[in-house]
């Protein structure tokens, strides 16, 4: 009953329409904030040219959030249409964040959102900036209840299979919630958005100056920026690293991939610049990279805190490594074969009313229950993700990560020593450091996503379980549909924001 | 606290409270409705700047109930939400769509170099006011005339419709629910802007929005009439104490009757709505927004309590009745169900400062100098 084709629509589905959400999201993450504090600097001082500053970044963020929003609930209802079988196998601990961030974060954004454009001359000054604050919060809050909701999926704990229902069952909420590596989704997604909303406002000031114009206006908001955007790439450097951390533990496939590390070793050493052999596969003797630069024994240190340590590697773990206790996918596979025909005879013996012959195989079924998911894979090697696309991904996302800890310093140390409007090369850098931040940012999303496959929950459910039975006639439809859409809203929103730039702040 | 519940209180505490949510959002569709009046009562681009300006400050209110709508279902009753998703898939699409270009009309209609031109935007919202309110009543009509889906052991949802839920637009009863919906909609619009817009220069502008809602009324009635026979004359999904389900004679007849608080609800909205109609159209009053609004939350509760409770299957399935949803084997685990009460406490205070802005906010009605500059939308 599941159609591979079909599987793979699907898949492509979720990653066009989170892609298409996620050009929007960080700057909306990023940008809340900064009109959070350029407001609240208009307050403390009472300045008007602060308000005015405050209202341009307010009317692109307007812009942006339209579209945001749009995207988005598209994502929350795609669950139920393309992964239907997910939604009922997990929808007793996935349901609950997505709920709960309609609940405390989007009614946040959406009340206070009116207040913030709409209230200037209805509410308080002072209102005002509380409204302006609150959809900063109520944004960022959107985004931990959704990362919750996704760090279960990478590492899903605090829940037990039910056997009668055929789902997955919450058993500890707080689990759900404090996941290290929920927290660790949420500060470096957080913090890497707000590396996102500083470049936008670079990009748009530095083309300013290189224009001569509103020149006052897009030096003060460089000067915020760039110290938000210095704190905030340090700290998503430091959550990234952190990610890696709880990726080492909680997916070792995922982090051999990025690093494209195929044998385990003690004292691994990190590619820090590569070509991937694309005709490399598990298992054979060939050479991973057809060139690279490696940095011995700091993958090791990285990814265990610990010199010397052992690494797997994507041979490690698919074949089994047993001096350090690793079994193979294939035995695995085996008992998950066996998991799924023991429940299968339990339900025909429930269904018959044989008491004992239910027991019977879920006793069996309970010794093999772990393994329930690997019994739908069809080959050792399927739980391989693609080691080219997350590698690159990776590295595009670190690379651009340090360049950037390096160019907000450069921004910042020239605002305060006020020569920002003579650099012309670095001003050129700042208008293309936002496409850049955008690009590392759906990368870091590629290496999450795609790393994780074949699983949509790690080592439990395989995608190829998770769909919904429908024609892949109806799913690629929906996939054009969605593509045609979102391009044209966003050909619209470019141009009205392009002018809108162009038109640039009144009375400034 | 609520860990004591029992499951079948805590199951039965959700359909309450995504009764609310639906009934709110069906109160909040004055958005949609005020959306498809903007070609009919404007007579000049002032007019109709101010009607998008006053509903553009609520829409994002609507948007986000129905997007809690979902959640609150996925989170309470996941069977329905994978079933009806997965298998409704086109009727859903559809709604979705409806919403995705609402989104961003607001914002766009009237910005210079916006692509599409403003009439495009216009066409949208204009859309998701009919179309879109349309398909949702009558995915909700299937809540009483069941859908063409069966379930095996392992839950996993086999839609037998080829037009996988488009087919529910067919039905007569579902095709009333939802022209009823609409016309509603445009009646409680209606209501809004009267209440939020400053008329004192423009009378001929608010005669028109004040009989629009009566006239919206009017057509609204018959559609009401039929669903209200047909659902009082027609059969409906009962289940027995085993849990096995049947088609059971004057079912929705019998839950009014077994449960008079309902029937009450829904007697009382009814008349709300239409006092309200009359205190706008015919007593030239300003707040009808408030009895109408009232009226069709009790009337949207009565719906859904009639749907759901008394032992009645709210998502039945016509294929295969021993498939069809009912409020206890659709939830979550109690473990669920009692975490999501527990967060379900700061529901009121939501509420209370969605109030307190909405006061704030609507304190001074919007007039044209609201609509000048780039304030605006
Ligand atoms: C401007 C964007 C940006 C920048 C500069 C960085 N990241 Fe990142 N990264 C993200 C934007 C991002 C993200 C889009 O926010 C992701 C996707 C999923 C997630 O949790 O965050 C992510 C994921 C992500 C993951 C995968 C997490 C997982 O699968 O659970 C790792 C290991 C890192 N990052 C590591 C780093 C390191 C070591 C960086 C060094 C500076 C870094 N990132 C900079
Ligand atoms: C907004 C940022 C996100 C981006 C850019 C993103 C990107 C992607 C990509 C590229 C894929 C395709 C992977 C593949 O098929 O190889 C994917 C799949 C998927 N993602 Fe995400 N993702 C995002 C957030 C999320 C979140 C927050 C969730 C869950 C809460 C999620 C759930 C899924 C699911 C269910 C699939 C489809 C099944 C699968 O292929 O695993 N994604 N996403
Ligand atoms: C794949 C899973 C996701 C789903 C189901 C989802 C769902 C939604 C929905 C329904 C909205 C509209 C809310 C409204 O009515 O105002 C929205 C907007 C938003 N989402 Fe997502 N989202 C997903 C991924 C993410 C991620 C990964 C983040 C952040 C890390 C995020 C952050 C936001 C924010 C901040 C908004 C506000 C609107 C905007 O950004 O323009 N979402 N999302």
């Amino acid at each position: 009953m599941f159609d591979l084709q079909m599987v793979d629509w699907a898949r492509a589905q979720f990653a066009l329409t989170a892609m298409y959400h996620w050009l929007f999201v960080p700057l909306t993450l990023g940008l809340s904030f900064l009109c959070a504090f350029f407001e609240t600097i208009y307050v403390r001082t009472g300045r008007e040219e602060w308000k005015n500053l405050t209202r341009f970044w307010m009317t692109l963020f307007g812009i942006n959030f339209a579209i945001g929003v749009a995207t988005g609930i598209i994502l929350e209802f795609e669950f139920g249409t393309n992964w239907s079988n997910y939604s009922w196998m997990v929808g007793d601990i996935f349901g609950a964040p997505l709920a709960i961030e309609g609940i405390v974060a989007f009614f946040l954004e959406a009340t206070f959102f009116a207040v913030m454009f709409f209230g200037w001359d209805r509410v308080s000054k002072n209102f005002h900036l509380f409204s302006t604050w609150m959809v900063a919060i109520g944004s960022n809050l959107s985004a931990l209840w959704i990362l919750v909701a996704n760090g279960w999926m990478q590492y899903p704990i605090g829940m037990a299979f039910n056997p009668d229902t055929v789902r997955f069952e919450m058993e500890n909420f707080w689990a759900v919630l404090f996941s290290p590596v929920a927290l660790a989704k949420f500060t470096h997604t957080t913090s890497s958005s707000f590396i996102v909303g500083s470049f936008f406002v670079i990009a748009v000031s530095s083309w300013y100056l290189l224009k001569g114009r509103h020149i006052e206006m897009a030096k003060k908001s460089i000067i915020v920026a760039s110290v938000f955007g210095l704190l905030s790439a340090t700290y998503a450097a430091w959550t990234g690293d952190e990610s890696a951390y709880s990726n080492a533990s909680t997916q070792p496939m995922k982090l051999a991939a990025y690093e494209g590390l195929y044998d385990g070793e003690k004292n691994a050493g990190i590619v820090a610049l590569g070509v991937v052999n694309p005709a490399k596969q598990p298992g054979d003797q060939q050479q991973p990279f057809l060139f690279e630069i490696k940095i011995p024994g700091l993958l090791s240190l990285l990814a265990n805190r610990e010199l010397g340590s052992f690494v797997p590697g994507i041979n490690d773990l698919v074949y089994g490594n047993e001096q350090e206790g690793i079994t193979s996918v294939a035995a695995r596979m085996e008992k998950g074969r066996e998991a799924i025909s023991d429940l299968a005879a339990y339900k025909t013996a429930k269904r018959a009313g044989d008491a004992t012959a239910a027991e019977i195989s879920l006793a069996r079924f309970n010794t093999n229950r772990d393994s329930l998911g690997y019994g739908y894979l069809e080959s050792p090697e399927q739980t391989v993700p693609s080691v080219a696309i997350t590698f690159y991904a990776f590295h595009i996302m670190v690379f651009f990560g340090t360049f950037f800890l390096l160019l907000f310093l450069l921004f910042l140390i020239f605002s305060v020593k006020d020569t920002l409007a003579g650099k012309r090369g670095l001003l050129m850098l700042g208008v293309g450091s936002f496409f850049l931040a955008m690009i590392a940012s759906q990368s870091g999303w590629v290496v999450a996503e795609v790393g994780r496959q074949p699983w949509a929950i790690q080592g439990l459910l395989p995608v190829n379980v998770a769909t919904t039975d429908i024609g892949t006639g109806s799913v690629q439809a929906t996939f054009f549909m969605f593509l045609a859409v979102f391009t044209l809203l966003l050909a619209a929103e470019i141009k009205i924001m392009l002018k809108q730039i162009k038109i640039g702040p009144e009375g400034l | 606290m609520f860990g004591n519940l029992d499951i079948i209180t805590l199951q039965q505490i959700w359909w309450l409270l995504a009764s609310v949510v639906g009934s709110l959002f069906l109160f909040l569709t004055f958005v949609q409705g005020g959306q498809t009046l903007l070609w009919q009562v404007s007579a000049d681009e002032e007019e109709k700047s101010l009607i998008i300006n006053s509903l553009g400050r609520k829409w994002e209110l609507t948007f986000t109930t129905l997007v809690l709508f979902g959640g609150a279902l996925f989170a309470a009753f996941p069977k329905f939400y994978a079933t009806s998703f997965g298998g409704a898939y086109w009727v859903w699409i559809l709604i979705l769509f409806t919403f995705i270009v609402q989104a961003v009309s607001y914002e766009y209609r009237t910005k210079p170099d916006n692509l599409l031109g403003s009439r495009v935007y216009e066409l949208f919202l204009f859309i998701n006011g009919s179309v879109g309110i349309l398909l949702i009543g009558a995915a909700v009509g299937t809540f009483f005339t069941g859908s063409n889906f069966t379930l095996n052991e392992y839950n996993q949802v086999r839609w037998t419709h080829p037009l996988r839920g488009l087919e529910a637009a067919f039905s007569l009863f579902n095709l009333s629910l939802g022209l009823f919906l609409v016309f509603n909609a445009r009646v409680l619009g209606a209501m809004y802007l009267v209440s939020s817009i400053d008329f004192s220069e423009r009378p001929r502008f608010e005669a028109k929005v004040r009989r629009a809602c009566l006239v919206n009324l009017i057509c609204a009635l018959p559609f009401l009439l039929y669903v209200l026979v047909s659902l009082l004359l027609m059969d409906g999904f009962g289940f027995d104490q085993a849990g096995v389900v049947s088609l059971v004679a004057g079912k929705y007849l019998a839950n009014l009757l077994a449960m008079p608080v309902v029937l009450g609800l829904l007697l009382l909205g009814l008349v709300l709505v239409i006092w309200g109609v009359v205190s706008i159209s015919l007593l030239n009053g300003r707040r009808g927004i408030w009895y109408g609004g009232l009226g069709t939350v009790l009337v949207g509760l009565a719906v859904f309590f009639t749907a759901g409770y008394n032992n009645t299957a709210f998502y039945p399935s016509k294929v295969d009745l021993q498939s069809s949803l009912t409020i206890y084997n659709a939830s979550s685990s109690h473990y669920t169900l009692t975490a999501m009460t527990y967060v379900a406490l700061v529901i009121p205070l939501v509420l209370l400062y969605i109030a307190w802005v909405w006061r704030l906010m609507d304190a001074k009605r919007i007039s044209t100098q609201d609509i000048e500059g780039r304030k605006a939308y």
